[in-house]
């Protein structure tokens, strides 16, 4: 009896070790990313925050070697650039993905789909960028918006299509039976049902390639390229934010640099509050 | 015996069901009367749950799937390819083993199939549910959270929302797979109660594993053994005087 006791004692303090390694290290795996994404964000903060002023949003930039300027016309451009790619590739990306996850299901054109999507997930991005230049720029002769804006919504498009039918899948194929059960034809089943279940994971899902194509650099310089001016119109080169940290942090000036900083700030907080405002709205519907 | 009396609903001759190449139901000859209720026992994995999914052709789902026979309807053979789907399991409603809430309110939840048949107007969608949570047995539980979401309900209470569901659309068939199998004994009593009540405008078909509840709620009862029908007959009759050995070892709980 005794010596059960102690093998107990025994087996009981080391599943206590373990568990307390392995907690310790998942703690320090957390505390190392944390720890990155902080200094980053304080950096960003800290030597982004005196290039914010009312010219930054509001004047174009100065001539090379003059001081004060802006970058409003970069800003427009990441907007119009973005919402366009988003706009393009949010709504072709949904449905791909509930044709994977409703329809195509287990036929070899959805396995089709679904492996070219995971490709084109891990393609890199200047690859996509000389692709769009090769259909786009080159034979329209030039730079522009919506070149820029189809670089990113193919970026943006295995993100969406994926995310999507991994969220649509996650509705029980039992809540389906039982709208159809009840003499819903597939479609409805589709968009009154399955959509509802899956409403919050495909907005994150769309949050997080908008996020993601928001900071993208390399696709743009190929296809949008950069612009001293404004710009309203799709089929000339448009300045967009990240094209322009890349000029800026690349040239000599220091006040360039700082507008570098700036606008990396500005970037980083526009994708944050896109995200916040996204789970605000969906916890608001929900809670309903 | 008031057999003569009691009209076939359902006449199923010759039906086999095919999984690809697997059979898992062979030549099931069964008779199902309206307006009782019919009970349909076996032990696991013996074709019951796939038998009842032939009767509003849940398995065209799943393109590997295959029937062979008839299930005549209102002397109608539903697996004709012609047959419209939609207007079948509008006839044929079902209730599944575990409750299948929609991700919505409660209120939405039975509106939803109203308003598939057509019924917009608000007034009588909203005496139509409410009509419907009454017939199970919900109202006066439910009633203040009409708004909530459906999954915010209890199992037992989520499992008669889909009654409700399921009896709002006013089918002529409402088939119930197992329905109390994840409810607690006060849940179940409910449910049964509604069985009782469903009868005297529904035709009900229900699996269970629950030989009591199959004696308790039911008029006649089916004994399924390897995708065949062994015995089928009143349900008194089958518990008390079955005339196969194997009914008679399953249901004194011997075997499955």
């Amino acid at each position: 009896m005794n010596s059960d006791n102690k093998k107990c004692n025994f087996h009981y303090s080391a599943r206590r070790a373990v568990n307390f390694a392995a907690l310790g290290a998942s703690l320090l795996s957390a505390l190392f990313g944390i720890f990155f994404l902080f200094w980053i964000l304080k950096d960003v903060v800290v030597s982004g925050f005196p290039a914010i002023n009312a010219a930054f949003f509001t004047e174009l930039p100065s001539p090379p070697g003059v001081e004060g300027g802006g970058l409003a016309n970069a800003l427009l451009g990441t907007l119009m650039i973005t919402v366009i790619a988003t706009v393009i590739g949010v709504p072709s990306g949904i449905l791909a993905g509930t044709y994977l996850s409703e329809y195509g299901r287990k036929s070899r054109f959805a396995f089709a789909v679904r492996f070219l999507s995971d490709i084109l997930v891990s393609a890199p991005s200047i690859v996509v960028g000389v692709f769009v230049y090769a259909i786009l720029v080159k034979p329209f002769k030039g730079f522009s918006a919506i070149a820029g804006a189809v670089s990113l919504a193919i970026i943006m498009l295995p993100v969406v299509v994926r995310t999507a039918e991994e969220m649509l899948k996650l509705v029980p194929d039992s809540t389906r039976e039982a709208a159809l059960a009840l003499g819903a034809p597939h479609w409805k089943v589709t968009v009154h049902i399955v959509y509802r279940g899956a409403l919050r994971g495909i907005i994150t899902g769309v949050m997080l390639a908008v996020a993601r194509v928001s900071g993208e650099t390399a696709p743009l310089l190929f296809t949008s390229f950069n612009n001293s001016f404004w710009n309203f119109k799709l089929t000339e080169p448009t300045a967009t934010l990240t094209v322009s940290i890349f000029n800026y942090a690349m040239g000599p000036y220091e006040d360039w640099h700082q507008k570098a900083w700036g606008a990396a700030l500005l970037i980083t907080v526009l994708v944050l509050s896109i995200t916040i405002i996204s789970r605000l709205i969906v916890r608001g519907r929900t809670q309903q | 015996m008031n057999n003569n009396h009691e009209k076939n609903k359902i006449i199923i001759s010759g039906l086999s069901f095919f999984y690809g190449a697997k059979q898992a139901l062979r030549n099931i000859n069964l008779d199902i009367k309206e307006n009782e209720v019919t009970a349909l026992i076996g032990p696991s994995g013996c074709g019951k749950t796939t038998f009842l999914r032939c009767l509003n052709r849940m398995h065209d789902l799943y393109p590997e799937s295959r029937y062979e026979g008839e299930i005549v309807l209102d002397g109608k053979n539903i697996l004709e390819k012609d047959i419209d789907l939609i207007k079948l399991r509008s006839k044929v409603g079902m209730v599944f083993q575990k409750p299948t809430p929609f991700p919505m309110s409660v209120f939405d939840n039975i509106a939803f199939g109203l308003k598939l048949n057509g019924i917009k107007n608000r007034a009588e969608l909203s005496a139509r549910v409410e009509k419907a949570l009454r017939d199970s047995a919900l109202w006066d539980e439910i009633k203040d959270r009409l708004n909530e979401s459906a999954l915010s309900l209890s199992g037992g209470q989520q499992q008669r929302l889909c009654i409700a569901r399921a009896v709002a659309v006013e089918p002529e068939v409402i088939l119930m797979d197992e329905p109390c199998s994840a409810l607690d004994p006060m849940a179940t009593a409910k449910i049964e109660d509604l069985m009782t009540d469903l009868k005297k405008s529904y035709t009900v078909v229900i699996v269970t594993h629950n030989m009591q509840q199959a004696a308790r709620v039911s008029e006649y009862t089916d004994f399924f053994m390897m995708g065949e029908t062994l015995e089928f007959d009143r349900t008194q009759k089958i518990f008390t005087a079955p005339s196969n050995k194997m009914t008679e070892n399953y249901i004194t709980g011997r075997f499955g």
